[in-house]
């Protein structure tokens, strides 16, 4: 095939009058990071939360955070976001439906993802915790109450540091797929990453170029997020357990 | 007797050679289509009236009715007793790359020849021309572009009016918000559930997603037209031989009255999956086309 390479096209000025293509590109990029990030901050919160609730003796939580786990868990994440972003205002009033799908599409996208990417990742969290948790020999949870622990002192200061510790390596790719994850995002028009790079082939019909920068932003982003997650294991490892000295 | 058979075998050599076009050997296109039997036709899914799924998900319209008479020309230049044809849906925004890489061989749909794609992908004679105008709501008080100041607009990603309304706001900081749908449906599933005022998109696709709405009698198409478009069908870049087949074919569609018909069928008649009229009549663009058909792009 003849393709015609510019690696240049980034530097033009874009047929919008908004800066150059290379600007586009770093946009999408914000976007993604601040997304992906959000996101995140959601999922540790509420997976460490349902993920300890998956662990205790009451019937009734526990069996409240296995339905959400296996909700979000068992919907494909494209479902959810249509779910988030074109069904539920409709199921507002009529008024504050109106209301909110006459705001800024931007706000309205970005809720939508960041809510959707942060339950999703949030039940796959509440997993890893979940078996960090069982993963501790029962005894330890015994002699906590043995000592006179309640049941919240035990996992407080007995199980939850030991748990939270073990779990770490496998967080790491929870938080690598959270960026990945988030390129489902443009299907709704949000223009993260991978939107911008679709955005510059239509703009500027030079794809290799702008999948190839697309590509390389997604690794500078996850080799930084492992390289970081690498020493952070380090710190945390419990010596005598995996990844411990 | 020895004679006799060497001129039977040079006369039909000869005759051959006469018969096989030329640029059948020169056409990488055309030489591949003959080589595998079969050609791969690139369609799109939702753009009505050129190209889009029926309700028996077959693909129906305008643009492909009028590939199908270039692929009947292409087997007769062949001269092939059987010619697979393999559908392909694309979208705005991979129609070019499928060309490029030889996935497709030929894509008619909704796709505008502009000196920009002119540079990666080959355009056949155009077959339709449009303009790019507004659908709103008959109630929703919008005329024309000047109305959508700071309103949430609606346009379909990879287009045209995409990059035209985009301009119009950073020309004139009109403060609109721009909405890029994945394709025309998403748009006006946008546009009908009020997230946006308008949907910016070539006349005939407008006509088209009206065609598919819950209440028709609802919507209007309004506003001057941002710019003419030429749709042609999109070939490989530099393949004259493949251009020269598809360019007769369609011209003589267009001059010899069938493409009218097609026309016809397809703007002034109910069509599926509604039964939906869309009463477009022809435009002087579109006579002028018929009359005289070219590859000219307008910008």
């Amino acid at each position: 095939m003849n393709y015609q390479w510019n690696w240049a096209v980034f530097l033009q000025p874009s047929a919008t009058g908004d800066g150059s293509y290379l600007d586009w590109m770093l946009s999408g990029f914000k976007m993604t990071i601040s997304l992906s990030l959000t996101a995140w901050i959601i999922a540790l919160l509420l997976g460490a939360l349902v993920g300890v609730l998956r662990t205790v003796p009451n019937r009734l939580l526990s069996g409240l955070a296995t339905a959400y786990v296996e909700m979000f868990r068992n919907v494909p994440l494209l479902v959810q976001l249509f779910i988030w972003y074109f069904v539920l205002p409709e199921l507002l009033p009529v008024s504050i439906g109106d209301a909110y799908k006459q705001a800024n599409p931007v706000v309205q996208q970005f809720l939508a993802s960041v809510v959707c990417l942060g339950l999703f990742t949030s039940a796959r969290v509440a997993e890893q915790v979940r078996a960090g948790i069982n993963s501790l020999p029962r005894g330890q949870k015994n002699a906590g109450l043995a000592l006179g622990f309640t049941l919240p002192q035990t996992y407080r200061y007995v199980m939850l540091p030991m748990a939270f510790r073990l779990v770490v390596p496998p967080l790491t790719s929870e938080f690598l797929n959270v960026f990945k994850n988030s390129a489902v995002c443009s299907t709704i028009g949000l223009l993260e990453l991978a939107a911008q790079g679709r955005q510059l082939v239509d703009y500027t019909a030079q794809p290799f170029e702008s999948f190839i920068a697309v590509t390389v932003s997604y690794i500078i982003i996850n080799v930084t997020v492992m390289t970081l997650m690498h020493k952070f294991e380090k710190r945390i490892a419990v010596p005598g357990y995996i990844g411990g000295k | 007797m020895k004679r006799f058979a060497l001129i039977t075998t040079l006369a039909a050599v000869l005759s051959t050679t006469v018969a096989l076009p030329a640029h059948a050997d020169e056409s990488p296109t055309l030489k591949k289509i003959k080589e595998g039997g079969s050609i791969t036709l690139g369609h799109r899914e939702s753009s009505i009236p050129f190209s889009y799924y029926d309700d028996k998900q077959q693909v129906i319209g305008y643009s492909h009715e009028m590939m199908l008479k270039a692929v009947d020309a292409i087997k007769a230049e062949l001269k092939l007793a059987k010619l697979d044809t393999k559908l392909m849906p694309v979208t705005s925004a991979n129609r070019i790359t499928l060309i490029q890489n030889g996935t497709v061989d030929i894509e008619c749909g909704s796709t505008t020849n502009n000196l920009e794609r002119q540079k990666q992908v080959g355009f056949s004679s155009t077959i339709f021309v449009i303009g790019t105008r507004l659908m709103t709501k008959k109630t929703s008080g919008i005329n024309d572009f000047a109305d959508l100041a700071g309103k949430n607009v609606v346009t379909t990603a990879g287009t045209t009016s995409e990059r035209l309304i985009r301009r119009m706001n950073e020309d004139k900081k009109m403060g609109m918000n721009v909405i890029s749908a994945k394709d025309h449906g998403e748009a006006f599933l946008t546009l009908e559930t009020g997230r946006a005022v308008a949907f910016m998109m070539d006349d005939a696709l407008l006509y088209g997603e009206m065609a598919k709405a819950r209440k028709p009698a609802d919507w209007t198409v309004v506003g001057t037209a941002q710019s003419k478009e030429a749709y042609g069908c999109m070939l490989r870049k530099d393949d004259p031989g493949f251009k020269k087949v598809v360019d007769a074919a369609l011209n003589k569609a267009m001059t010899s009255g069938d493409a009218e018909k097609i026309y016809a069928k397809w703007f002034m008649n109910p069509i599926p999956p509604k039964g939906l009229n869309l009463n477009m009549p022809l435009s002087d663009d579109m006579k002028a086309l018929y009359k005289a058909p070219n590859d000219k792009a307008y910008e």
